[in-house]
């Protein structure tokens, strides 16, 4: 009885408590275009942190060191890193209400001390450029305005810069990345593996043409600044690409780059495709992206070990024809199926000569090469020279699955998806599993 | 003495040899004649090898936020939803314990009543899960709706 008594008190003080929340979001609401009051939200609820504890043990390259710069902010996606140094990370699930989190490390020990929370809409893109920090969901893009000191004025109202973007289930995320010359780009991923008549389906043809390239499987480019923009505002930089996470924008080549996810189970060709094929194809490929560019989804897909761009089964293809001649072929192919989330070119000086200008590739790791074993969860690397690559990729970090039998079989318990290089040239990591942030220095 | 000695060597030739042959014929006698729930499973774990195990893995733990889980009560209720959902397949990407799974479940009506029973009755018990068997002539109900 007596339970049940303070259980009803709870109760009811609870609701008081709502109650007074709800009068104190309506007076901010009120006055919203004030941004004295508004700015409470970023500068009023700040949490102070413990530090984390790791779970794995990261492998890196001689000299460099990792720590656990955050964890417990769930679907961690992309991650940008402000030039005062904040932190801020989109997350593609809901955190008490928020899906944003500024994170900051006040003491410099590596680890943020440091939380406040805002935005009101899930996604995946996130990044910064003339004083705005912009953001997606799967179907629109924010921006916020901020504070030189790299604070957000106004969390609560975000300028909407694009909506109604298709979202139809498959590869809904919307990342972005901006250039120098006022523009966003923003990738719209294929709602479907491989433009089937229908989707995953066992031996069903392709629909030719395509019509999920008129509005989808590309990058579109718009304007960073201009309100409300819509489909008919924007322009197809580039088609042909079934889905992209991982992008940037070059500064030594001031081109785009993008990764793309390729085709999924080519086995529903089976007269053409075992289980140890479709493991290995196709390659996971990096683009360079000039406006106007095919890559050529649904009609090829790259076979890294042919290195030939081959017509997929779905359009007549027997795993040997080639087709694609108007494609543009991949600067960098990758092993299959290891999905890679994030792209970033460094340019920081805090890592050696070698890192420079090169590519740094955060892949999700792969689910599609089952019954064969799981491969990715890992941070890779490319070096660049003069905007082309000039060698080999190689393993950057290792370690995010837990073990080799947890990549194995695809239960990992981190999962690599977002990149952002610090002010001081740091490397951060996120992780959408469990919300892991890592943040990597040299020496 | 002699003729005592005799039986007993007998008795001991009986049991060494003629015991054991017996007992090995009925152990080859079972393992011929399986229940139809076994037979279900053994042909069901063929057709889920074949057709689910690429985006639902072998653990059938599928690959979150892509292909859910074959877990939890979805599997181990309505059996008429479940062949409803093998043979039409699901485009709906409706939240599963709230995880909304991005890809499609393509339609499988070229499948035997037989096999999507063997493959159901696999599910339903593999992967933690145990439930009642799902018969070919639910299938067949199901599918005669569907049309």
């Amino acid at each position: 009885m007596h339970i049940f008594n303070s259980l009803k008190i709870k109760i009811f003080m609870k609701q008081i408590g709502n109650y007074f929340m709800v009068l104190l979001l309506a007076s901010t609401a009120c006055h919203g275009s004030n941004s004295s009051s508004a700015a409470l939200a970023d500068t009023g609820k700040i949490m102070q942190l413990t530090p984390p504890k790791p779970d794995v043990t990261l492998t890196l390259p001689d000299g460099f060191r990792a720590t656990v710069f955050a964890d417990g902010l769930g679907k961690a996606r992309h991650i940008t890193v402000s030039s005062g140094g904040y932190v801020f990370v989109k997350l593609n699930s809901d955190k008490k209400g928020s899906t944003i989190v500024r994170l900051q490390d006040t003491n410099g020990d590596g680890i943020a001390d440091q939380e406040i929370d805002f935005g009101s809409f899930k996604g995946t893109g996130i990044g910064i450029k003339n004083g705005y920090l912009y953001a997606s969901s799967d179907v629109d893009v924010f921006r916020f305005k901020l504070n030189d000191d790299g604070s957000v004025v106004n969390p609560a109202q975000p300028e909407k810069i694009i909506s109604g973007l298709i979202a139809r289930g498959e590869h809904e995320s919307k990342s972005l990345v901006l250039d120098n010359n006022g523009n966003i780009y923003v990738n719209i991923g294929a709602f479907s593996n491989s433009c089937q008549i229908s989707d995953r389906k066992n031996g069903s043809p392709g629909i030719k043409p395509c019509p999920i390239l008129d509005s989808a499987a590309g990058i579109w480019q718009f304007s960073a600044s201009k309100l409300n923009q819509t489909y008919a505002d924007g322009i197809r930089y580039a088609t042909g690409l079934r889905n992209v996470v991982g992008l940037d924008w070059n500064t030594s080549t001031n081109t785009l780059f993008v990764m793309q996810h390729g085709r999924d189970q080519l086995t529903m060709f089976p007269q053409y495709f075992n289980d140890k094929q479709n493991a290995v194809l196709p390659a996971e490929c990096m683009y360079e992206i000039h406006k106007g560019d095919n890559a050529g989804w649904p009609y090829i897909y790259y076979d890294p070990a042919q290195n030939k761009k081959i017509l997929m089964p779905e359009y007549g293809g027997d795993g040997v024809k080639t087709a694609g001649e108007d494609a543009i072929d991949p600067v960098v192919a990758f092993p299959a199926h290891t999905a890679p989330n994030a792209l970033l070119f460094y340019t920081g000086s805090q890592f050696p000569e070698k890192y420079k200008n090169g590519a740094f590739v955060a892949f999700h790791g792969s689910w599609n090469r089952a019954p064969e074993p799981q491969e990715g969860f890992y941070v890779a690397f490319v070096p660049f020279s003069n905007g082309k690559p000039s060698g080999k990729w190689e393993i950057f970090a290792n370690g995010f699955s837990g073990g080799a039998d947890k990549t194995a079989s695809g239960r990992a318990i981190h999962r690599p998806c977002g990149l952002a290089q610090g002010p001081d040239g740091s490397l951060y990591v996120t992780d959408d599993s469990k919300g892991t942030v890592w943040k990597i220095t040299y020496k | 003495m002699k003729f005592n000695f005799c039986l007993i060597s007998r008795i001991f030739i009986f049991f060494l040899i003629i015991v054991p042959a017996f007992l090995n014929a009925q152990d080859n006698h079972c393992v011929v004649k399986k229940s139809p729930f076994r037979l279900s499973m053994d042909s069901g774990k063929k057709v889920y090898t074949l057709q689910c195990l690429t985006c639902h893995q072998a653990d059938g733990l599928g690959a979150p936020p892509m292909n859910p889980p074959l877990t939890g009560k979805q599997i181990l209720g309505d059996k008429k939803k479940l062949i409803g959902i093998v043979i039409k397949g699901l485009d709906t990407h409706e939240e599963i314990d709230g995880v909304k799974y991005q890809n499609v479940m393509p339609p499988h009506p070229e499948m035997k009543d037989q096999e999507i029973a063997d493959v159901l009755t696999y599910i339903r018990n593999s992967f933690g899960n145990k439930a009642v068997s799902v018969k070919a002539s639910e299938v067949k109900s199901v599918r005669s709706k569907l049309k």
